[in-house]
């Protein structure tokens, strides 16, 4: 069973339509990555799935289930799915390990000594492990962005979600941010993301959406995708990203 | 003027004492308040908006005469100190919220979004990582009305309460020849009170800005 469905979604900034009929089902185990061209709705699509953004008609499920609208329930399935944001948005007035240990401990009620001792396990993981005491603005946008996936591998979620991860990057830390994420998908995470690392998603991705104008044009292995693309938007979009 | 001192020290005691009381009220109501009007409740917004425009703009002395006199014929009967913190409280909250409405604004709403992401509720966003962040933009506002708070407890001097202002006028018509002096005291006086205020916030705001812990 998919893992996450999304059934005819639409949405509407005022008249300006960002999504439209946009279906799509992610299986459990499976990174999917979306890619277009800037204003395709896709980090309005991304956005959507922990309803971030609500949507105007449609339906998305999450775990079998519709989302919640807001309240308590909401917050139950939130803390299911991590997301890792362009901007990082890492709380500026707490330490990397308070920002990683935060939601273990408020929501998900760990104690603290548990808590932290799993925040530095991730530090680890994704490299940083010398910055728990660090506050986020005493860090490399890189380095940042890595305690931001922690925070979020931190609530143990059925789903990760990538809105442009990278970016807002220097280019020399795009590849840390990357390995990071590799090495994730490569541990079975459910992943959707949001990028325009053309590299990450042929060598990582499962399937690749390629969206233009709110709409999910294709939707394809890698693989084929990259070789074929089956259509000319897609085509056109490959040739400018691909060449520069 | 000097046999007058332990005058002006209990008139600069009640000051000190309205303002302190009041401030303490309007700043955990004028918070609540800012909840309110940040909320996701529609019917919470309003009414913490109908608050704010209310109280807001309405003259202090107005507000002080609804609690003095209003109040007492519903058999709500306190001392004029009690009715005069009552009346500066009510007045200052609305305020309050909207400086800290204003700091909440300011945090990025990125920070807001990590917080849902996580699965926080609302109330835990504002608590653990909106207010934190919000109270350090507000520092510098707060002490502003803080310092209009201090200067409008003189308004109690016409309702009964004996402090600095009441305690001036008393002097003042009692000892016509030293009006200039006593009335300079009463300045001193209130001088003392808001540059401590203002040298409180610059310590705190400092604070706020340096490295946390």
């Amino acid at each position: 069973m998919a893992l996450v469905t999304m059934e005819g979604v639409g949405k509407s900034f005022g008249r300006n339509r960002v999504l439209r009929d946009i279906n799509l089902a992610v299986e459990s185990g499976e990174v999917v990555c979306v890619i277009g061209p800037s204003g395709s709705g896709k980090s309005t699509l991304c956005r959507c799935v922990n309803r971030l953004e609500t949507i105007d008609e449609g339906r998305i499920t999450f775990d079998g289930r519709p989302l919640p609208a807001e309240g308590r329930e909401l917050a139950r399935m939130r803390a299911q799915v991590g997301m890792v944001f362009q901007s990082f948005n890492l709380f500026a007035h707490r330490t990397v390990l308070d920002n990683i240990t935060l939601g273990p401990r408020r929501v998900l009620g760990v104690g603290r000594a548990e808590a932290e001792r799993a925040a530095r396990a991730l530090l680890e993981r994704v490299g940083i492990a010398d910055k728990a005491d660090r506050l986020p603005r005493q860090l490399s946008g890189g380095q940042q962005q890595r305690a931001a996936i922690a925070r979020a591998l931190a609530m143990e979620p059925k789903l990760m979600l990538f809105d442009e991860p990278t970016s807002a990057l220097d280019p020399e830390m795009i590849q840390e941010v990357l390995d990071v994420m590799r090495s994730l998908a490569a541990s079975g995470m459910t992943m959707i993301v949001v990028t325009h690392e053309m590299g990450f998603a042929r060598s990582a991705a499962d399937r690749v959406a390629f969206m233009a104008d709110g709409q999910i044009l294709e939707i394809a292995p890698p693989g084929e995708f990259f070789a074929a693309p089956g259509s000319e938007r897609a085509a056109d979009f490959l040739a400018k990203v691909l060449t520069h | 003027m000097l046999d007058n001192l332990h005058v002006f020290r209990d008139g600069f005691v009640r000051t000190l004492g309205l303002s302190l009381f009041s401030a303490v009220g309007a700043l955990l109501l004028g918070s609540v308040l800012a909840t309110m009007r940040v909320s996701p409740v529609p019917p919470l917004r309003w009414a913490g908006t109908a608050y704010v425009e209310t109280v807001r703009n309405t003259p202090l002395t107005i507000v002080f005469f609804f609690v003095a006199f209003v109040l007492p014929q519903v058999d709500i009967v306190f001392s004029f100190f009690a009715f005069a913190v009552m009346a500066l409280t009510i007045y200052h909250t609305a305020f309050v919220c909207e400086a800290v409405r204003a700091g909440v604004n300011g945090v990025e709403v990125g920070q807001a979004e990590a917080a849902r992401a996580l699965g926080l509720t609302f109330s835990q966003s504002l608590r653990l990582v909106i207010l934190p962040q919000a109270f350090r933009n507000v520092v510098q506002p707060l002490g502003s009305v803080g310092s209009a708070l201090i200067r409008n407890s003189s308004i109690a001097a016409a309702f009964g309460v004996q402090e600095l202002t009441g305690v001036s006028q008393g002097l003042a018509t009692a000892n016509p020849g030293d009006v200039i002096a006593i009335l300079l005291a009463g300045i001193v006086c209130y001088l003392v009170l808001t540059l401590s205020l203002a040298g409180a916030v610059g310590v705190v705001e400092r604070r706020l800005r340096g490295e946390p812990r």
